[in-house]
């Protein structure tokens, strides 16, 4: 590179890489904290019922101990979120709604003393039968309804038409990042609370905070420590994690620790949501796509949380990449009694996506069409109308991944062992970057810049690194704006009390929307430097342009600025004779727009891409009364490099006139494709077609037997 | 709580005084189980002393004795996997010792840890059981097939300890596991079989590794469709967190079919 | 009780069934080496013990007396990176970071102990080592790029 001020699309070293190979990173737990107290909570043993009573054994001698009960709660006893329906701890006699629901909290000066306090507490339960079964469920989270045309019962001329009815079932899914859920909460002066923790969304954790500490804007602090992935585990829960830190602290007067094991991080946090999905296609036989029909139904467990975001993300991806003139997609999220499902990658997408895409498969089966020209067939191209009536008028790469990854994908060879056969598949997704509707035109998200007196630049974001580059790209993106070097941008921390809300670090929004936030607030000051003299600051919020319109009611109008595409081949290998099945190439090409930093991007959809192909064999959960069998990480089963399919990624850029030189967010796009073409691959090598993830050798087995 | 002590023996001879002199003391090898049920305080009943074997030079080292091969009890799976003797003499035993977790559980396990901790799902135990295996003790001998009496449960007197495991040679010996994934997974079942002698040990199908006997008796007979029939009765499978009981009976039948076609035709 | 840690000599007084683990992170405030899991399950613990790759949350801390110990703090050669921390770097190898700290440990053993590695080689040397971002595919690369 000549230009030494050319950032955007140079693989730049990551801003923090140093400190992560020689160990100087710090995360939460590697904070010392000289006189602090370790916390614990102590949680419900049953899924549903009332508490009966609360036994503190007088044996114990308390003092020892800061106990924290709903009665020491300030403000109000509720986790801010969506609904205001899950609080921060049971009340005595009060209602439990899912095992692990916390209770009670203890902090204590060492570890053994709180094992000690907590083996001396005694809570009765009236249990009363939990509802586990979305059929069973009465309780609606919500529900959304997405129309457009006719239903297939309206429609004329139905003769030489074919429909093909099927069901697909999707199980639960924990994020798995390597460092367990923690904050370190510190009381501070004049009422003051800061928290230091490992989370991707501080304004979600300041705005919980100062509700039930009943905390002023400045009284809450929160600063993001280096966090150890996310992948939307980190999107909710830490508001949990730090109310309940937070109380230790403010009742002990001291700093409280309060970091997860991983059972308990395991047994007690958000997943992804499991769902059913049912679709009714109805097509000519010439292949011309007719109708849609779609029923979702997601489980929220027991409380909201984002679930109804997940059910509107979920049912705007439901009719997957392709352009039919009558869709009917009906969405609803119950309430059951498992621990609360919540954010993860793909956000619902993957749920949706993965029946779309195997509904391409049965209908090219009973058509006897290959399913890859059904969808060059059916694919959403530039001028098509989406399912909620968006016309897609820019940066649409469907055809081009798909010719990408067609062209990329090396010819299929059997594998040299006898009992094992080997199969491949293909998906075709997309994914809308950013929030869903108006979702940024409320949020408004805003970012600060900063030109120093000393001529280096700072750019003020609430947006968080949890890996994905977020600390470097931006750079990448200001240096770039301004001609400068990159050297001379640097990033403020990720502390409430300095920086503006950008909004949450979630929602394939950071780099496209936030990142665009950034490179216009450094033109800004470019311009501005020419007539006026550092320091100066820029402050940029988000405006919707005025080409955008989404109508909420009826889920009518751009559901998303725009969407990233990807096109991914699966070749998998099926042992005959115990059904284990093994990913071993993975090719997937994806349009990000623009690659801002290309092995980051890259680094993005391996990552997830290895994610969805544990989603789709691996990664089970099994249920016990109301608890996650799956609890520790020897039954907890994720992808180890043995198990990892060679990954080949092919990066098209299709430039988005609105993103950051051209960029999308493709954060979440990888968790929508693999696990569909798995299981075409599956078939393909079998002949047998799996309704249900994960394709466990246990289910790939019976499905082969009872063929 | 009490801290639970560390107790490091000078020799073999010092180790088995402590052993025996020292109340509420359990064996520490290379930690794999037991570190993990010491932190999370799962250790029935509670430990006063752990009793560090791991660098006890006797314990040690792959040596020919006699007729056959002695492995000591606290030598790692990767020294197993690593000696030409074993590569040689007990191809089964390092291709069981290689599925076993990953680089840093082989670097520590060892044949007596697995021995001593008795799971059924123990991946070498199947492997001792084909080559009939003798474990050898401070005090005796213990035949392999004589040593799991229960779920968890051995022959051992609550303070013996385990100082090798011998192998007769000349036996050729199939393993197979099926886990849930390719490394750092406990297996659904896991097999070893020899043709001749007959022998068919399987593991995680029952509350303690088995031979199953019926099968062995029909392999013995040159009766191999009857093996493969007759495992499916030797076995007591239940469902748990990593499989279920049809799986595992139908899997246990086709993996021993399966290796009873590699045992007639070796792969070269 | 007494080791060698990073090349220099240690003398401690602690209980010997404490996990090495602990002892680094509280006792040496040594924090590169990471919790992920408690059961010798995810590798984030790893260190380097007489030359061969351990999870430190198995190994009693009275099990290194005498031993070399390795963690990630004692790689770099006085804040000069080795190759494969810069090649964690350059390739992309290290996103969220936290297992990074085990991984390299494991990746370094087997750079030691290999004349030739395969991908595959690399793959059964690191499988005791989970990271959830990265796909695996640029630590892989990673590392390869230090065979040659």
């Amino acid at each position: 590179m000549s230009d030494t001020t050319v950032a955007v699309g140079r693989s730049v070293p990551r801003r923090e890489g140093g400190d992560k190979v020689t160990g100087r990173a710090r995360y939460t737990d590697d904070l010392a904290v000289p006189g602090a107290l370790y916390g614990k909570t102590i949680r419900s043993t049953v899924p549903k019922g009332r508490i009966r009573s609360i036994t503190l054994d007088p044996a114990f001698e308390w003092g020892r101990v800061t106990v924290v009960t709903a009665d020491d709660i300030p403000g109000e006893n509720v986790v801010q979120l969506i609904r205001d329906d899950q609080p921060v701890l049971a009340r005595n006699h009060g209602e439990i709604r899912h095992r692990e629901e916390p209770i009670l909290l203890l902090a204590a000066a060492d570890r053994a003393t709180l094992e000690e306090a907590a083996s001396y507490i005694r809570i009765e339960y009236d249990a009363v039968p939990p509802v586990f079964d979305l059929d069973k469920a009465t309780e609606l989270f919500s529900s959304v309804e997405i129309s457009k045309g006719k239903v297939l019962e309206d429609l004329e001329d139905l003769e030489d038409v074919e429909v093909v009815e099927r069901s697909f079932r999707v199980g639960l899914q924990e994020q798995l990042y390597i460092e367990p859920q923690g904050a370190i909460a510190f009381p501070e002066p004049g009422g003051a609370i800061r928290i230091i923790g490992s989370l991707q969304c501080p304004y979600y954790v300041h705005r919980a905070l100062k509700r039930a500490l009943k905390l002023t804007d400045k009284q809450a602090i929160v600063i993001q420590a280096e966090t150890g992935g996310g992948f939307g585990g980190k999107e909710e829960y830490p508001s949990i994690v730090a109310i309940h830190a937070a109380l230790l602290a403010r009742k002990a007067g001291r700093p409280v620790r309060l970091i997860y094991d991983r059972h308990e991080d395991l047994a007690a946090t958000t997943k992804r949501h499991p769902g059913v999905i049912t679709h009714r296609t109805a097509v000519r036989k010439d292949g011309t796509l007719l109708s849609q029909d779609i029923e979702i139904v997601l489980d929220g467990g027991a409380y909201c949380t984002l679930t109804p975001v997940v059910l509107s993300r979920a049912a705007i991806h439901a009719a997957g990449a392709y352009a039919c003139p009558n869709v009917r997609i009906r969405a609803r999220a119950v309430a059951t009694n498992t621990p609360p499902n919540g954010a993860f990658r793909g956000f619902g997408a993957p749920q949706s996506l993965f029946a779309a895409e195997l509904m391409v498969e049965h209908v090219a089966e009973r058509l006897g069409v290959s399913s890859v020209d059904l969808r060059r067939q059916w694919m959403l191209r530039l001028g098509d109308t989406t399912a909620t009536g968006q016309v897609l008028t820019e940066s649409v790469g469907s055809e081009l991944v798909f010719d990408a990854a067609l062209k990329a994908a090396p010819a299929v060879r059997p594998s040299d062992r006898p009992t094992v056969r080997r199969g491949r598949g293909l998906s075709l997704v997309f994914h809308g970057s950013g929030f869903t509707g108006s979702g940024e035109k409320k949020l408004q998200g805003t970012i600060g810049f900063e030109a120093l007196a000393d001529g280096t630049f700072r750019i003020l974001t609430a947006s968080t690194e949890i890996g994905q580059g977020t600390k470097t790209i931006f750079c990448q993106l200001a240096a770039e704006a301004l001609g400068v070097e990159l050297d001379k941008v640097i990033l403020a921390p990720q502390d409430t009390s300095l920086v503006p809300d950008s909004g949450p670090t979630v929602a394939s929004r950071t780099a496209m929307i936030v990142g665009r936030l950034v490179q216009e607030a450094a033109t800004e000051v470019k311009e501005r430097l020419k007539r006026e003299k550092a320091p100066l600051r820029v402050e940029k919020s988000y405006i919707q342009p005025d080409s955008i319109h989404w109508d909420e009611t009826s889920y009518r109008g751009d559901a998303y600025p725009v969407y990233a595409w990807a096109c991914t081949i699966a070749d998998v290998d099926v042992d005959m004779i115990t059904g284990e099945v093994r990913v071993i190439d993975l090719v997937t090409a994806v349009d990000c727009g623009k690659a801002i930093h290309p092995v980051m991007a890259e680094g993005q959809i391996e990552g997830g891409s290895l994610q969805a192909v544990g989603w789709a064999t691996i990664e089970e959960i099994k249920m016990k009364d109301g608890g996650y069998q799956n609890d520790r990480l020897a039954t907890y089963l994720i992808p180890t490099a043995l198990d990892a399919p060679r990954i080949r990624t092919i990066l098209v850029e299709n430039p988005y006139s609105r993103g950051p030189f051209g960029a999308k967010g493709i954060g979440e796009l990888p968790m929508d494709g693999p696990a569909p073409a798995i299981i075409a691959a599956i078939h393909d090598a079998t002949g047998v077609w799996l309704d249900e993830i994960p394709a466990t050798p246990e289910k790939v087995l019976s499905a082969c037997a009872s063929r | 709580m009490h801290e639970v002590s560390y107790l490091r023996p000078k020799n073999l001879a010092d180790a088995v005084r402590l052993y025996r002199t020292t109340a509420g003391c359990r064996l520490l090898a290379g930690g794999t189980d037991l570190m993990v049920m010491l932190h999370a305080r799962t250790l029935r009943p509670e430990p006063r002393a752990l009793l560090d074997l791991w660098s006890l030079p006797e314990l040690k080292g792959v040596r020919r004795v006699n007729e056959g091969l002695e492995i000591g009890a606290a030598e790692s799976y990767t020294a197993i996997i690593r000696s030409p003797e074993v590569q040689r003499d007990l191809p089964a035993l390092v291709a069981a010792a290689r599925t076993i977790g990953a680089a840093q559980i082989q670097n520590r396990g060892t044949l007596g840890g697995n021995l001593a901790n008795a799971s059924p799902a123990g991946d070498t135990l199947p492997v001792l059981l084909a080559y009939d295996a003798v474990i050898v003790t401070d005090r005796r001998s213990i035949a392999i097939d004589t040593f799991f009496i229960g779920y968890r449960k051995t022959a051992l007197q609550p303070d013996e300890l385990i100082t090798a495991v011998r192998f007769p040679l000349g036996r050729q010996v199939e393993f197979r596991k099926v886990g849930t994934r390719a490394a750092q997974a406990i297996s659904k079942i896991v097999m070893a079989v020899s043709r001749s002698p007959a022998r068919v040990a399987v593991g995680s199908v029952a509350e303690v590794p088995l031979r199953a006997r019926q099968a062995e008796a029909a392999l013995e007979r040159g009766d191999l469709q009857g093996a493969v029939a007759a495992v499916a009765e030797d076995i007591r499978p239940i469902d748990d967190v990593r499989s279920t009981a049809v799986y595992r009976r139908a899997v246990t039948q086709n993996v021993l079919r399966e290796l009873l076609e590699n045992v007639r035709s070796p792969r070269t | 009780m007494r080791f060698t840690l990073n090349g220099t000599a240690v003398s401690l007084d602690v209980v010997g069934t404490h996990r090495l683990l602990d002892v680094l992170r509280e006792d040496l405030h040594l924090t590169g080496t990471k919790e992920g899991c408690g059961e010798g399950e995810c590798g984030a613990c790893s260190v380097i013990v007489d030359g061969e790759v351990v999870d430190s949350c198995l190994v009693a801390v009275g099990q290194v007396e005498g031993c070399k110990v390795i963690t990630v703090e004692g790689l770099a050669d006085g804040g000069r990176l080795t190759a494969l921390q810069q090649a964690f770097i350059e390739h992309g190898a290290a996103q969220c970071g936290i297992c990074t700290p085990g991984m390299l440990l494991a990746a370094h053993v087997l750079l030691q102990q290999a004349r030739h590695l395969s991908a595959a080689d690399v793959r059964e040397g690191l499988a005791g080592n989970l990271c959830r971002c990265t796909g695996y595919t640029k630590i892989i690369d990673a590392v390869l790029a230090c065979t040659k």
